[in-house]
């Protein structure tokens, strides 16, 4: 189950490599297979989007890499989590408090539940900073500062004295994410980080993720429900359906040649992408995600495929990678078929 | 602002001069928030009415207002010709059969402990709608128009995903025969796959049931799939109007533009991110309104007219109205030479 292809070390190695990672949680009515055998790589500077429907698994694989999982009734059953090669997983729990919010930061959806409301917005910057750069006070507050001014925040200096309800939504994010890369970390979780947002100012928040990308070179892996972030945003998809991933390709690829069935499906019930004409009805994915408490014999979304054939229902589809650099679990592309590139729908 | 409704057939709902004011600040304050400010538009029967904004924009006060759920300040709410907003006590109730309202959040309107089929009788024993003794074969023909199965009508709301509780929620709403129905972001709760099935419900309840839909949303794509005609917020006042088409592929309005810019693309080979009009702050509190346009502040193109005084919602064609300084009555964008960063449209 443990990682053995990925070499630990070395110039090749990937930023961030999470291989097998498997979460289940005890519940009264059994144990939950909330991950199962999650995987995927993260480069220097890139951007993989995390993409699914709520439920899919995508923030608990956020939570599980930065070892947030509460345990119990949780428990990250295998797997392994690689930073520069270093198992985060097997860290003592002192050891990972030095990573978390140094080399690897996590933004969240919602940034007024994040943000503690009784400390200035530049007290909670310059916390993480005293504890993982060891500057004192003063030093501390002045990198705040220097952060909010990063973000653009403006009057930087007054504002960082500021309690978080003196601020609107997007500067609230602004903030949340000035206080994720104060220290310059090596990956950034982004959960939803502009779910909460209007659009004007989600546009705000993703030029401003992909400029300290392209300055600082830090890592992003993106989770969200929208084709449309992923579009602007990310060099890298990989599709969650029922605690797994499904598919996995470049960005371009998966938004125009889609070949899980329900990565087709996700990419065309979007509604608005073009002019339709009136009555058009939009493509939709009947019913819903099944229940996490069975662990899949079969294709965890064979239930709702318009291609499920008998082969669906009996056993987990193999990973295949029908070209370079893409992965998909299904049936229909087994091991042997050479890069086929036509979608059956 | 008082143009005719482009449409022939006198509409359906016609709303002019809405104004929503709340007072605000302490008892010696006399400070007020115009949530509302002279809001006009009309909506032909059977058709799609969107109304785009951001947070605050006066999206959700103008559907309350028109619900009846908030007074307003002044201005006319025309029903099938009857001003609804003068209308008290039983005749108030008795009229809130022909228009019905569905909430964002299927989980905050629904009762917790009812059954979900209970749900939806309510609805048609507090309307009197047909005979008692018919009105349970009613509620189950209705739980099965919105595509829910019989099994599920004893089951409690936290029994339900989101998207079929949304269909209780419509069940509700379309058990009194309405004929407006005024829908507050209905799928921006729900997953986008989920959303999808309730687009295509709402489209086909329409079609069947002759439903009138004032529909409001601050997603773009929503707004672009559904609705026959648009009009976009911005602080309380219709900033522009037009048919679907015309809005979405030749927007006039500065605002429009950037908000259709700031949309992400789905084209990922050429992303917003180079041909997006970049607004910068917030809009300006509704406290402290200034005396121009109330966009000027973030407006590329503002110039000194525009911060002195503030333009009135204009009817350029038949179709489409816009206030702005900086568009003539030819619906040409001046502000458009002012730079070529606003040549794009979404």
């Amino acid at each position: 189950m443990t990682a053995s292809t990925t070499t630990p070390s070395g110039d090749d190695a990937p930023l961030l490599a999470v291989d097998g990672l498997s979460v289940q949680f005890q519940t009264r009515r059994g144990t939950a297979h909330v991950l199962d055998e999650v995987g995927f790589t993260l480069a220097r500077g890139q951007t993989l989007g995390l993409v699914g429907e709520s439920g899919c698994g995508k923030s608990m694989t956020a939570l599980a890499m930065m070892r947030l999982i509460p345990q119990p009734p949780g428990r990250i059953a295998a797997g392994s989590v690689r930073l520069h090669g270093r198992e985060l997983l097997a860290l003592p729990e002192a050891e990972m408090r030095r990573v978390r919010g140094n080399r690897l930061s996590m933004i969240f959806q919602e940034p007024m539940t994040s943000l503690n409301p009784v400390f200035t917005i530049g007290e909670q910057i310059a916390e993480s900073v005293r504890l993982h750069l060891g500057l004192d006070r003063r030093a501390a507050l002045a990198h705040a500062v220097d952060m909010l001014a990063a973000v653009g925040i403006p009057a930087p200096a007054r504002r960082a004295h500021d309690y978080p309800h003196h601020f609107s939504g997007g500067m609230r994010q602004r903030a949340m994410i000035a206080m994720a890369l104060a220290c310059s970390p090596d990956a950034l979780i982004a959960d939803e980080p502009t779910t909460a947002l209007d659009v004007t100012v989600q546009a705000q928040i993703f030029d401003l993720m992909a400029e300290l990308r392209e300055r600082t070179g830090t890592a992003i892996l993106l989770i969200t429900h929208d084709m449309g972030a992923v579009a602007e945003m990310a060099d890298r998809v990989a599709v969650m359906y029922a605690g797994r991933i499904v598919e996995e390709g470049g960005v371009h690829d998966i938004l125009e040649r889609p070949l899980h069935p329900y990565t087709q499906g996700l990419v065309a019930c979007a509604p608005g992408r073009r002019r339709t004409a009136p009555g058009e009805t939009l493509r939709e994915i009947p019913g819903t995600v099944p229940s996490l408490l069975r662990r899949a014999e079969a294709c965890a979304f064979a239930e709702r495929c318009e291609h499920a054939r008998p082969l669906c229902r009996q056993r987990p589809p193999p990973g295949s990678q029908p070209a370079s650099g893409r992965r998909v679990r299904c049936w229909l592309y087994p091991e042997t078929t050479p890069a086929d590139t036509a979608s059956p729908a | 602002m008082n143009a005719p409704a482009p449409q022939t057939a006198p509409p359906l709902l016609d709303v002019q001069g809405l104004h929503v004011h709340f007072n605000t600040g302490g008892w010696r304050s006399r400070a007020q928030v115009h949530a509302v400010d002279d809001v006009s538009f009309a909506i032909a029967r059977g058709t799609t009415f969107g109304l785009v904004g951001e947070s605050g924009s006066g999206k959700s006060t103008t559907a309350l207002a028109i619900m009846r759920l908030l007074q307003h300040s002044a201005g006319e709410i025309r029903l099938d010709g009857t001003d609804i907003g003068r209308l008290r006590g039983t005749a108030l109730r008795s009229a809130r059969r022909r228009f019905q309202m569905v909430f964002q959040d299927p989980f905050a309107s629904l009762n917790p402990r009812k059954r979900a089929i209970d749900t939806v009788r309510e609805a048609l024993d507090l309307m009197a709608v047909g005979t008692p003794d018919g009105r349970a074969a009613q509620a189950a023909a209705l739980f099965a128009q919105v595509g829910l199965r019989a099994e599920q009508r004893n089951l409690f709301p936290h029994q339900f995903s989101g998207g079929q509780r949304q269909r209780i929620v419509l069940a509700r709403a379309l058990a009194a025969h309405p004929e407006l129905v005024v829908c507050d972001e209905p799928v921006s709760a729900l997953d986008v796959a989920i959303q999808a099935q309730i687009l295509n419900l709402m489209k086909r309840l329409q079609r069947e049931l002759g439903l009138t839909y004032l529909f409001i949303s601050h997603d773009l794509g929503v707004i672009r799939h559904l609705c026959d005609e648009v009009a976009v917020m911005y602080l309380g006042r219709i900033v522009e109007r037009a048919p679907r088409e015309t809005l979405f592929e030749r927007p006039l309005h500065p605002y429009t533009r950037a908000l259709w810019s700031a949309a992400p693309s789905f084209d990922s080979r050429e992303r917003g991110r180079e041909r997006r009009i970049r607004l910068n702050g917030d809009p300006p509190s509704p406290l402290d309104l200034p005396p121009g346009c109330g966009f000027a502040a973030r407006c590329p193109f503002a110039n000194a007219r525009c911060h002195a005084e503030r333009p009135a919602l204009r009817r350029l064609t038949a179709h489409q109205h816009v206030a702005c300084h900086r568009v003539d009555d030819d619906a040409r964008a001046h502000y458009e030479n002012d730079t070529a960063a606003c040549t794009n449209s979404a």
